[in-house]
């Protein structure tokens, strides 16, 4: 019977990828490899300022100082980072009019990944800032949005249209220096999506960046940034594929988010990129860093991410805590199976009075793969009555995976209130036989159950995503009952 | 509907049950009562189709089906219902939720169309109240937080949505007070009509005041040893087990 659930699980959790596809279009590439060289030549080709350059050339050195970070319960493979291409730009064809002109091919590819680039055909408030490879594709509902005085637009043309407003907060959330990937992200990073909500604005629609590595051995360095004035409110989504292939392609990228005074921002992600076949070959490493700062008092940076893509996922949405009586929160929902590694989690620093902070995790790990949590909860000195509730549940299907847990706490100040809740289950026979006996088969008993244990999460989500991600549970998990 | 034939079964290599006979036609009540270890629960887990032990011999005959060929989900889509002793709890999954999957999965299997919400909430507003169970259950997580006597009166309610052909009860009134058990035996008897069938399996004769059996059926050490009508129940709660047990030592030894 062991041997049955095995199987049932097997199928289960050996769901087919549905964004494995590749767009066969013309592209622009540069010749793999990384020198100081290739730093200049991204940033000519996306037409910089000097102060551009120069930042990226800090980074290009600060990255050469560093090594790989070895401490997450990973096992990464050595990346040869002269085997990749660090820019890969789908080619404007000749006859558009306009730059606003997509090509047809592009748009095709964006449709068949369930996101219409054209305003007209989408359903819902939802602006996309859609981003292939290396630059950004489309922004909609820019001229809509600009009525209210909010910026959104790729991260290169925020660099040429609103120079001021980049130059005044990039870098100021994640340093360059901050860690290994960050300073590489910050030497080539190519596009990505600029955000930016004026004072007392409450954006009537959620903006999403749709990110979609196409080229092969190419790498994608992102960045977002978002701004947040006094009193304004933003809701966030950010989606991600990759077609399927047998070589590892990487992804670095940052993001940063800065929260003013009484402002509050959620940025929720569902990330799909390329996990892998089955026995571990091909797949994303995504190594992301991903933090917000709430700056003024009583602002909010909620984190909700559902993680079911990539073959190794190194990434720690945080906040820092700095204003008075500012929160933040983590709810994340990690699927790992067959070979995939994830090590995910969150660092809350609690640096202003009164300051807040929830962290609710849901690991699913299944088949080989290994799923870890990390998460750190830091109350400095100053931080009166900051308090943190922590949960971390680990949920195990079938016997050859592991869930792990590592949760630093680290308090300076006695006033403070921190709360770890934690457990590891196992999706229970005696559940799945349960639902048998109703006429439930064991799949979808499969479903219900991991949906139910990630409903905490998942309902975080705004709606038209949480859908989209109930489904994508289920079909990241076809195979792997237990 | 039901002809068990000299069933055996073994578990970690203790035989459990040592050729079982029994027959259940429509329309009937059968009640099988005997101590505990006798293999009651056993019996009803077997008939569920649980994977667990081995079935040394014997066959079991459903509707003219080999039962034991037949998968759990399956012999519950072909009309067999097993109300757990022990319910299991499903965090964070709804009743509705879960009963509505139940419910569409038997419609799909007969080639029915899904409920629409408003249908499925219509029909589990009118099968609360045939079951006389609180609305406020049906709103939370499958048995989770619930009371002894609350999963029990939401196995009868599940029962009442399924509308099983044969319905095996397994002690579903141990661990109620008399008035959880009235309800239980009232969805019973409610839910009872000449076409389908229920197996009663419990230790104590008082629900057998409220579900009046068609047979009764006492089961000892793996054996039915005493088959009778209503009346044995009664017999048997005067002289308790041990008569059985003194009964049983006659054939065997005496």
């Amino acid at each position: 019977m062991e041997k049955e659930q095995d199987k049932i699980l097997n199928e289960v959790t050996s769901g087919d990828y549905k964004y494995g596809f590749y767009t066969d279009i013309d592209m622009e590439t540069i010749p793999k490899g990384l020198n100081e060289d290739v730093v200049r030549l991204i940033s000519a080709k996306k037409q910089e300022p000097e102060w551009m350059l120069e930042f990226r050339l800090k980074a290009y050195k600060a990255w050469q100082g560093k090594k790989m970070p070895q401490w997450a319960h990973l096992k990464i493979p050595e990346i040869n980072y002269q085997d990749i291409i660090y820019y890969a730009a789908p080619k404007q064809k000749a006859g558009l009019s306009s730059l606003d002109e997509i090509d047809p091919e592009l748009l095709e590819t964006f449709n068949k990944l369930g996101i219409p680039l054209e305003e007209q055909k989408r359903l819902t408030g939802v602006a996309v800032d859609a981003v292939m490879d290396s630059i950004s594709v489309k922004t909609t509902f820019k001229e809509t949005l600009a009525e209210l005085g909010i910026i959104f637009c790729s991260f290169s043309e925020a660099v040429r249209e609103h120079p001021d407003l980049v130059k005044k907060y990039m870098g100021t959330v994640v340093p360059y220096t901050d860690n290994y990937f960050a300073a590489l992200n910050s030497a080539v990073f190519s596009d990505g999506s600029f955000c930016y909500i004026p004072k007392g604005v409450r954006c009537p629609m959620e903006l999403s960046t749709y990110f979609r590595i196409n080229a092969a051995n190419t790498g994608q360095f992102e960045r977002t940034l978002i701004v947040a004035e006094d009193d304004s409110y933003l809701s966030y989504l950010e989606g991600c594929t990759a077609p399927m292939r047998d070589e590892n392609q990487l992804h670095a990228a940052i993001v940063e988010i800065v929260a003013e005074r009484n402002a509050e921002v959620k940025y929720s992600t569902v990330q799909n990129w390329y996990p892998g076949d089955k026995n571990g070959k091909g797949g994303i490493y995504n190594f992301v860093t991903k933090r917000g700062i709430c700056k003024g008092e009583n602002s909010k940076i909620s984190w909700t991410q559902v993680e079911t893509g990539s073959a190794i996922t190194w990434k720690y949405p945080s906040c820092i805590l700095k204003g008075h009586n500012s929160s933040g929160e983590f709810y994340s929902v990690a699927v790992t199976n067959n070979h995939q590694q994830a090590d995910t989690g969150t660092k809350m620093i609690h640096m202003g009075k009164n300051t807040r902070s929830i962290i609710v995790s849901k690991g699913i790990s299944a088949g080989k793969s290994q799923n870890s949590y990390r998460g750190l909860v830091k109350v400095l000195k100053n931080a009166s009555n900051a308090r943190n509730f922590s949960q971390c549940d680990s949920l195990l299907l079938g016997d050859k995976c592991g869930a792990h847990t590592f949760p630093y706490v680290e308090v300076d100040n006695q006033t403070g209130i921190v709360e770890h809740e934690a457990t590891t289950s196992k999706i229970g026979e005696d559940q799945i036989f349960y639902c048998n006996q109703r006429g439930i088969s064991t799949e979808d008993a499969i479903g219900l159950i991991v949906n139910g244990y990630a409903k905490e999460v998942l309902n975080k989500l705004p709606m038209e995503f949480a859908v989209e991600a109930q489904k994508l549970l289920q079909i990241s998990l076809e195979g792997s009952v237990g | 509907m039901l002809q068990i034939e000299n069933l055996k079964v073994e578990i970690e290599g203790r035989e459990i049950l040592k050729g079982i006979t029994l027959s259940v036609k429509k329309g009937e009540i059968h009640a099988i009562m005997g101590p505990n270890g006798s293999g009651k629960s056993t019996l009803a887990s077997v008939l569920a189709g649980k994977n667990f032990g081995e079935i040394t011999g014997g066959k079991i005959t459903y509707m003219g089906r080999n039962l034991l060929e037949m998968e759990a989900e399956d012999r519950a889509k072909e009309g067999i219902f097993l109300g757990f002793q022990y319910p299991i709890e499903i965090p964070g999954v709804s009743m509705v939720n879960f009963m509505k999957t139940a419910v569409n999965e038997h419609r799909k299997y007969r080639g029915e169309e899904p409920l629409s919400s408003s249908d499925f909430l219509k029909l589990m507003r009118e099968k609360k109240e045939l079951v006389k169970i609180e609305s406020g259950l049906t709103n939370r997580s499958v048995n989770e937080g619930f009371s002894g006597g609350e999963k029990k009166r939401n196995e009868i309610f599940q029962m009442a949505m399924l509308e099983p052909k044969l319905a095996i009860l397994d002690e579903t009134d141990s661990g109620l007070d008399i008035d959880a058990l009235k309800i239980v035996a009232n969805g019973v008897n409610e839910l009872k009509t000449p076409e389908n069938a229920a197996i009663v399996i419990t230790h104590y004769q008082r629900l057998l005041d409220y579900i009046i059996p068609d047979v009764v059926h006492v089961l000892y050490d793996g054996r039915i040893v005493k088959t009778g009508g209503k009346d044995l129940a009664v017999e048997l709660e005067k002289l308790g087990y041990d008569w059985i047990k003194k009964g049983d030592d006659t054939v065997k030894y005496g």
